[in-house]
């Protein structure tokens, strides 16, 4: 039985593991790996010196940034009507990039919680820097929301302080739910995150020649030795906190939607929003995984950890989460015209013939027109047809939220109040800054952390379970069944 | 830190000899290891451990691990957060008679915050339960990762294991059965003899 086990189904080297072969599982690390080796290549990503395209992706985001610092600062010394907002129009850019980077921060718990409860092992290598996006996705949103009160030194208001007004914030309102959400998210995502990365962190104590490195690294990884007991624990933890995060993922951006939906304007007052965002969310996180991860697999020269087939399988999540935007995207003109609601109706009518229909159209044909590429396999495996993909989805999902927050608020019930909405430059460069901030801390993470989960990816390496049964020793399910056998057919299993 | 091949320089070389802290021995392989995990438990140690890169599934019955209890201190802290969750959100929209008692050095009591907001009831229940959720998830995952770490004994910055430079493959590659010197078991020459007769690659002393 052993003979027809140890072979994965595929040659070694190779480094496409697209084909499917049904009775058994394709390997998820691809080419002569063992644990030294996945050790060294991510630990090099770490020790060693950023290849030369790092520091001119890092200059262009640390320039952007430091544009983006100085349109806050003179957004605070000066007032909001450096935006574009105006009345009704009075959410505009800065909601529209909150909510934006907010859905971007989803697909990284998604792929570390939902998909660990699951059971797919693919997320392993893709995990640990879809959670750094997420965290500093959510970063880049609760900056906004931050700015657009205001006055943003009074943004400690949002909490619930006990304060010598004797004033409390107001529960009733999504707007403070949001607060809630949004906070919760973000430290869980940063727990997550980094309970994730204690063992990297100690492999990079362990292997660090430099001083001040080994004093991080060591201070980080909080002495981990990899002990049983600890692993054990840590395990537990690790799928308690997955258990956990993943009914949060799915509530924030329903908290977020119910910003809109539980609000009276017509376009925005409708129930199928929290479904509806929480599969764009996914859908433009997805983007955004595969917007980074397939340049840094290039650059990095780690093929055989994010191999094609975990490029392959975001390709066909993004591509289901899509078809489920375009569900809602219709769905919503069919509600509108059968609820018989005629100002409902006027409002999709303007979205599609109004003068914000080129947001629409570029938002439809990005969403749901551009990513049909993917059904065919050719697309799926070229980067080139990949990232046209990725970036019809980044722009659109970003149009999706110009067209729920202007086309709605633009044209309420009182033709009297009607305006139309400009944004200014300091708009479009807080938007563009925005991804400055994003990528200094996503460009600093992939130069000083493990960008791989190393821990995880050794433990879906074949070696990791080639555990031999001595005769008449009792079962241990423990040991066979453990989750991930690629290279084991399920046919071996009822041998037991 | 002393390579057991020459025992000699572990008396010799210290002038006050160093207490010992365990031995470590080095396996290649997870089979090797789980093979010698479940030797050194019938051996009859309490004591000791196993160290691996990563969880090695089937370990924990190898070496007798029994279920930890950290769900059940995740179960207190959600209930705790759901509880926070709801006086908060009750006791600040739907009180205003009771005077909470103020905080240290707060400058006024704190006092609930009634405020009629279209006719709707002041304990709008159902419009709570975001943020009672929230609260709950909250203080679970401080539970299940605080809760962990305090299990584990972390952070623990020094250990004597970390003197070892072999000892730190065991982060990457390699992985190691380490018996404590405390076990009452524990004989510096014979658990040192009997580790290597399980097919260690190294065997080696840990000094405190």
């Amino acid at each position: 039985m052993a003979s027809i086990t140890t072979q994965p189904d595929l040659p070694p080297k190779s480094l496409d593991n697209t084909t499917d072969d049904p009775s058994r599982r394709a390997p998820l690390v691809m080419g002569d790996n063992d644990f030294t080796s996945i050790t060294d290549k991510v630990c090099a990503i770490a020790a060693g010196k950023p290849p030369i395209s790092w520091w001119i992706a890092f200059g262009a985001a640390v320039s952007l940034l430091s544009f983006l610092g100085a349109l806050i600062g003179y957004l605070v010394t000066t007032g909001v009507g450096v935006w574009g907002n105006n009345q009704p129009v009075s959410w505009g850019f800065p909601i529209i990039n909150f909510v934006f980077w907010v859905g971007i921060g989803h697909a990284g718990t998604l792929i570390s919680a939902v998909l660990f409860l699951f059971r797919q092992n693919w997320r392993t290598a893709i995990n640990r820097f879809a959670e750094a996006m997420t965290i500093f996705a959510v970063m880049c949103a609760g900056l906004f929301p931050g700015i657009h009160i205001g006055r943003p030194w009074l943004a400690f208001w949002l909490a619930p302080i006990p304060n010598q007004m004797g004033m409390w914030p107001q529960f009733r309102s999504p707007l403070l739910w949001d607060v809630f959400a949004v906070g919760t998210y973000a430290t869980v995502s940063a727990l997550f995150w980094y309970v994730g990365m204690i063992p990297d962190l100690a492999t990079l104590r362990d292997r660090c020649k430099n001083k001040y490195g080994q004093f991080a690294y060591g201070l980080f990884s909080l002495g981990w030795t990899g002990s049983s007991r600890a692993w054990h624990r840590y395990e537990k933890a690790y799928l308690l906190l997955a258990a956990l995060a993943t009914p949060l993922v799915l509530s924030v951006h329903s908290v977020v939607s119910f910003d809109f939906a539980v609000a009276q304007l017509p376009g925005w007052h409708t129930t199928i929003f929290p479904p509806y965002f929480v599969a764009g969310a996914i859908y433009g996180g997805f983007a955004m995984v595969l917007t980074l991860a397939v340049p840094a697999r290039a650059i990095f020269g780690i093929k055989d950890i994010i191999t094609d087939r975990h490029i392959e399988n975001c390709c066909k999540v993004m591509l289901g989460t899509g078809m489920i935007v375009a569900y809602a995207y219709s769905i919503e003109f069919f509600i509108a015209w059968y609820s018989g609601a005629h100002y409902e109706q006027a409002a999709f009518l303007n979205r599609a013939l109004g003068p914000y229909a080129w947001a629409y159209y570029t938002m439809v044909f990005c969403n749901c027109i551009g990513p049909q590429i993917l059904w065919f396999k050719f697309a799926r495996k070229n980067v080139w047809t990949i990232m046209w993909a990725a970036m019809c989805v980044n722009v659109g999902m970003w149009f999706e939220r110009f067209v729920i927050v202007v086309t709605s608020l633009h044209r309420d019930f009182l033709p009297s109040s009607w305006a139309l909405f400009k944004p200014t430059w300091v708009d479009i460069g807080m938007l563009v800054g925005s991804f400055g901030l994003f990528f200094t801390f996503f460009l600093l993470f992939c130069k000083f952390l493990p960008v791989i989960a190393m821990a995880e990816i050794k433990t879906v390496m074949p070696q990791a379970h080639d555990i031999e049964h001595e005769p008449g020793e009792p079962y241990n399910p423990d040991e066979d069944q453990a989750d991930y056998r690629p290279d084991r057919p399920i046919t071996e299993l009822e041998g037991h | 830190m002393t390579q057991l091949m020459d025992p000699p320089d572990i008396s010799t070389s210290t002038d006050a000899p160093q207490k010992l802290h365990g031995i470590i021995a080095e396996f290649e392989t997870v089979n090797d290891t789980v093979r010698a995990a479940k030797k050194t438990k019938a051996e009859g140690f309490k004591h000791w451990d196993v160290h691996s890169p990563f969880p090695i599934h089937g370990i924990d019955a190898a070496i007798g691990i029994r279920p930890t209890i950290l769900p059940w201190i995740v179960l207190i802290c959600g209930l705790t957060g759901t509880i926070v969750g709801i006086s908060l959100a009750v006791g600040t929209m739907a009180t205003d008679s009771i005077d909470l008692p103020g905080l240290p050095g707060a400058a006024a009591p704190i006092r609930g915050y009634k405020f009629l907001i279209s006719g709707k009831p002041f304990n709008s229940f159902p419009a709570f339960i975001p943020v009672i959720f929230e609260t709950t998830i909250l203080l679970s995952a401080f539970g299940a990762v605080f809760g962990m770490l305090l299990l584990n004994r972390l952070p623990k910055l020094a250990n004597p294991l970390l003197k070892s430079m072999n000892f730190r493959r065991s982060t990457a590659d390699r992985f190691f059965i380490e018996v404590e010197a405390r076990d009452r078991r524990f004989d510096k020459d014979k658990t040192a003899e009997f580790l290597k007769g399980l097919g260690a690659t190294s065997v080696e002393l840990i000094e405190d």
